[in-house]
C-alpha cells in the first residue's frame, strides 16, 4: 500500500513509519507545520511544532530511507484546534485539543488530502491497536495507551489508518528506534498542549479572552461569595485559588461545581455535589452494532475507567455509572469501551453535555 | 531518475571533477612564499585570468568567494557600507522585487539593522523591470542598485545593459546577480556596464561553495570577512585552490559551449513547454515567453498546489522544484509570481522545470506520461479545503 506517515519528530511516529516501511509498504513521511511562528516554540514544551521537531522528523525519514515533506496545516490547525479550544473555554466547557487535532487535522484534513493524492492510508505513532478486525483497542502499554484520543474516529477514518505501535510498550518502541539508528530513540515524550509553549494555559486564555468579571455563587445558599475575572479561569472540581472571602457555613472547603456562561457565574459548593452518576454526551459516534453486557467509560485522558450501563439514543450517549465520578466537565469526551482480554475495544464516544 | 532541477544545482562536469581532484591532491597555500605556495598561487592566478577572459573582465576584477550567496552579500552590503561611509546621505538601496533570497534578505537585513531605505522596483506580468521605474527610483540618496540578470524562478531575462546604463548615469553602482545567466546567455562584464556581478560555481558545472564577484576596480566595498587580506583585502581567508581552479575551468567550458548548449536546451525546452501544455491544457507558462533562460520552463497549474505536484512527480522519479523558497520546509507563495501580479493561489500552484547537460528528450516523455495523473490528484487534494 502507499501510506503516508505523519511524523511529529518524536520517537513514536518515527518507529511507526519505520515499521510500516519494513512491512513492505511504500511510505512517505510528512511533518505537519501547525504553528504560525514555529521559532517561538523552540523552547518550552517539546510539542509537535518546533523547528527542531521538524528537523528530527526529516532526519528520521532520511535514516528510514523514505521521502519526506512538510505540509502546511497552519490555518486548519488554528481554526479547528486553537480557535476551537478558546471558544470552548469561553462557552464554559473543557476541551481536549489533542483529540480535536486527531479528529479534524490528522484523520481528516491530512487523511483526506492523502487519499486525494493517491495514498491508501495514514500511519501514525499512536499507542493503540487496530487489527484486521477493524476494531480499535487499547495499547498493550496501559500507561501509554492513546485509544482515548482516537475514540472520536469514525469507521471510515479507522479503515484508512494504521497504528503499528499498539502491540509494543513505550520501552520497546525506544529499543526499536535505537536498533534502527534513529536519533530520536531517547528523545523525551512531549507533554502539555503543543501550542501553549510555556504550559501556561490560563495566561494563554487570558490573552485571548480578556477580563470578564463575574460572580462566584454558593450552590446551597445562592449567595454571592466572591468575584472572578473570567469564568474560563476555573475548571470543574477546582478547589484552590477561589479566593472566597467568607468560609462556608459548614467550614468545609468549596469546589467549583459548574460554570454558567450566560450569567458569567462560577458556582461553588461542597465536594459531595461534585459527584455525578449519570453522564450524557452528544455528537455521539457509535462503532459497535449495539452496546452489550458490561461496558466501561473513560471520561478524560488518562482518567479513571468506570463501569457503566450505556444507552445510545440518536445523537446521544447516556451512561449510568456504577460508582460516582468526580468533577466531570462539559466539553470533555466520553469514550465507551468493551472490556476484552485481547485489549479493551472502543465502542464509541460522545462529547459530554451534562453530568448529574 | 529524471532530473529537471538544474537551476538548483547541476552536476559537475567530468573534466571539472578531474581538475578538482588534481588540484586537491597537490595542496599548497597560495599566500605562502615557498615553492608549493607559489605553485598554488599560480593555479589561483591562472584561474582568475581564465574567469576574467571568459566573462569580459580584467583579472584584477575577479574576487573569489564561497558562492553566489556570499557574492550577493558582499556586493550589496559591501557597496552600501562603502558608499554610505563616503557620503552619509546615501542610505537607499534600489532593488527589484524579484531578486533571489540571497539579495532580497540581504537588502531587508540592511533595512532592519542598518537603517537602509529601500526602493523596490516593480516588474510587469512577464517579470521584466522597466527602465523608467529605475529612473524614477534613482533619487540622490541611492547607494547601490541591484537587479538580477535573469530570474531563477520564471527565467525572465532583464535588460541589464540598459538598466546598468540608467544607474551609471545617476552615478550609482549597479550590481547584478548573474548566477543563472552564465552558460546560458552571453555575459560580458565590461560591456554590461555593471559595477559588480555575482556568479556561482555549482550552477554551471563547477563545485558547490565557490563562486566569484566581478568587481570593477574603482568600486569600493567594505569587506564582510576580515583577516589575512586575501583577494584585494576584500575577502580574507585562505584560498580554496582546488575549488577555484575547478570553478575557473567550469566557467571557461560553460562560456565556450554556450552557443550550442543554449540552442540545444532552448529546443528541448520548447518541446517540453509544448508537450506539457498538450498533456495538461490548463498549464500556464510563467515569465517572458521570448526573453527567457533557454533552460527554464515554469508553469502554474490552476487548482493545484505546487508542493503536492512536486511530491507526486517525485514519487514517479521526476525531480523538479516549485522554484520558490520555503520557510522551515513549508512552501511559500512565490514572491516572484506575486510581484508579477499573480494571486496567492496561482503563486502557490507553480512548478519549475530546468534543463542541463544531462537532459534528454526521454526526460520529457517521462514527464508528460506522469503529469496528467499528478495534476488530477493534486487538483482533487486542492479542493478539500483552503
Ligand atoms: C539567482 C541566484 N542567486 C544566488 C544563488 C545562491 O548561490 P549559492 O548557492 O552559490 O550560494 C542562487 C542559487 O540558488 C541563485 O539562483
Amino acid at each position: 500500500m502507499r501510506v503516508l506517515a505523519a511524523m511529529s519528530g518524536g520517537v513514536d511516529s518515527a518507529v511507526a513509519a519505520a515499521l510500516a516501511a519494513e512491512a513492505g509498504h511504500d511510505v512517505t513521511g510528512v511533518h505537519l507545520a501547525l504553528a504560525k511562528n514555529p521559532q517561538t516554540y523552540r523552547s518550552g514544551a517539546r510539542g509537535c511544532c518546533t523547528l527542531e521537531d521538524s528537523r528530527d522528523a526529516r532526519r528520521a525519514a532520511d535514516v528510514i530511507g523514505i521521502p519526506f515533506y512538510v505540509w502546511d496545516m497552519v490555518e486548519e490547525f488554528q481554526e479547528d484546534v486553537v480557535d476551537d479550544f478558546v471558544a470552548e473555554y469561553a462557552a464554559g466547557r473543557t476541551p481536549n485539543p489533542c483529540l480535536r487535532c486527531n479528529e479534524k487535522i490528522k484523520f481528516h484534513a491530512v487523511l483526506e488530502r492523502a487519499l486525494a493524492l493517491g495514498f491508501d492510508a495514514v500511519v501514525t505513532g499512536h499507542h493503540a491497536r487496530l487489527g484486521a478486525d477493524g476494531l480499535l483497542r487499547r495499547s498493550v502499554d496501559a500507561g501509554k495507551d492513546q485509544s482515548y484520543v482516537l475514540g472520536v474516529l469514525n469507521s471510515h477514518q479507522l479503515a484508512k489508518s494504521m497504528f503499528p505501535l499498539g502491540g509494543y510498550t513505550k520501552e520497546q518502541v525506544r529499543e526499536l528506534a535505537a536498533a534502527r539508528g534513529l536519533g530520536v530513540a531517547g528523545k523525551p515524550d512531549s507533554h502539555d498542549i503543543c501550542f501553549i509553549a510555556d504550559g501556561d494555559t490560563q495566561g494563554f486564555l487570558a490573552a485571548r479572552l480578556g477580563s470578564s468579571p463575574g460572580d462566584i455563587v454558593d450552590s446551597e445558599t445562592g449567595e454571592v461569595v466572591g468575584a472572578h475575572d473570567g469564568a474560563y479561569q476555573y475548571t470543574i472540581g477546582q478547589r484552590k485559588g477561589l479566593s472566597i472571602g467568607r468560609p462556608a457555613p459548614d467550614g468545609k472547603p468549596r469546589y467549583v461545581l459548574s460554570i454558567t456562561p450566560v450569567t458569567n457565574t462560577v458556582t461553588v459548593g461542597p465536594r459531595a455535589a461534585l459527584e455525578v452518576s449519570t453522564v450524557t454526551g452528544d455528537r455521539a459516534l457509535w462503532l459497535a452494532p449495539s452496546p452489550g453486557g458490561a461496558v466501561q467509560v473513560q471520561l478524560r485522558a488518562h482518567g479513571e475507567v468506570h463501569d457503566a450501563q450505556v444507552s445510545v439514543v440518536d445523537d446521544e450517549i447516556i451512561a449510568v455509572l456504577g460508582k460516582p465520578a468526580l468533577g466531570i466537565a462539559p466539553g470533555q469526551t466520553m469514550v465507551v469501551y468493551q472490556p476484552d482480554p485481547a485489549g479493551d475495544i472502543v465502542l464509541g464516544s460522545a462529547t459530554i453535555s451534562a453530568a448529574r | 531518475m529524471v532530473y529537471f532541477d538544474h537551476a538548483a544545482t547541476t552536476p559537475m562536469l567530468p573534466e571539472v571533477v578531474e581538475a578538482y581532484a588534481a588540484a586537491a591532491a597537490t595542496g599548497g597555500n597560495a599566500s605562502a612564499l615557498h615553492c608549493s605556495g607559489r605553485a598554488a598561487r599560480r593555479l589561483v592566478e591562472e584561474s582568475r585570468e581564465r574567469v576574467a577572459a571568459a566573462l569580459g573582465a580584467r583579472p584584477g576584477e575577479v574576487v573569489f568567494t564561497g558562492g553566489g550567496t556570499e557574492s550577493d552579500n558582499l556586493a550589496v552590503k559591501g557597496i552600501f557600507w562603502a558608499r554610505r561611509a563616503a557620503d552619509p546621505a546615501r542610505t537607499r538601496i534600489v532593488a527589484s522585487a524579484v531578486e533571489h533570497k540571497a539579495v532580497l534578505d540581504t537588502v531587508e537585513w540592511l533595512e532592519r539593522h542598518e537603517g537602509a531605505k529601500v526602493a523596490w522596483l516593480p516588474v510587469d506580468e512577464l517579470c521584466r523591470v522597466h527602465e523608467e521605474d529605475l529612473e524614477l527610483a534613482l533619487t540622490d540618496d541611492v547607494a547601490v542598485t541591484t537587479i538580477m540578470w535573469a530570474n531563477n524562478e520564471v527565467g525572465t531575462v532583464q535588460p541589464v545593459a540598459a538598466l546598468a546604463a540608467v544607474s551609471a548615469a545617476a552615478g550609482v553602482p549597479f550590481h547584478t546577480d548573474a548566477v543563472q545567466a552564465i552558460g546560458q546567455l552571453p555575459v560580458d562584464f565590461a560591456a554590461s556596464g555593471a559595477s559588480a556581478l555575482t556568479l556561482s560555481g555549482h550552477k554551471l558545472g563547477g563545485p558547490v561553495g565557490v563562486g566569484a564577484l566581478l568587481l570593477g576596480r574603482d568600486v569600493a566595498v567594505t569587506p564582510l570577512l576580515h583577516g589575512g587580506g586575501q583577494e584585494r583585502d576584500v575577502r580574507s581567508g585562505t584560498l580554496d585552490v582546488a575549488g577555484i581552479s575547478a570553478f575557473a575551468l567550469a566557467v571557461e567550458l560553460a562560456v565556450q559551449r554556450r552557443t550550442a548548449f543554449a540552442a540545444q536546451l532552448a529546443a528541448l525546452r520548447d518541446e517540453l513547454v509544448e508537450r506539457v501544455q498538450a498533456a495538461v491544457p490548463c498549464a500556464l507558462l510563467n515569465g517572458d515567453p521570448g526573453d527567457r533562460l533557454p533552460a527554464n520552463a515554469h508553469f502554474s497549474f490552476p487548482g493545484c498546489e505546487g508542493d503536492a505536484l512536486l511530491m507526486l512527480l517525485d514519487a514517479q522519479g521526476i525531480e523538479c522544484s516549485t522554484g520558490s523558497a520555503c520557510n522551515a520546509g513549508v512552501a511559500q507563495p512565490s514572491h516572484v509570481l506575486l510581484a508579477m501580479g499573480a494571486d496567492d493561489a496561482r503563486a502557490r500552484s507553480s512548478l519549475r522545470f530546468t534543463l542541463g547537460h544531462s537532459s534528454a528528450r526521454t526526460d520529457i516523455d517521462a514527464l508528460v506520461a506522469a503529469l496528467p495523473t499528478a495534476v488530477e490528484r493534486a487538483r482533487r487534494a486542492g479542493k478539500i479545503r483552503r
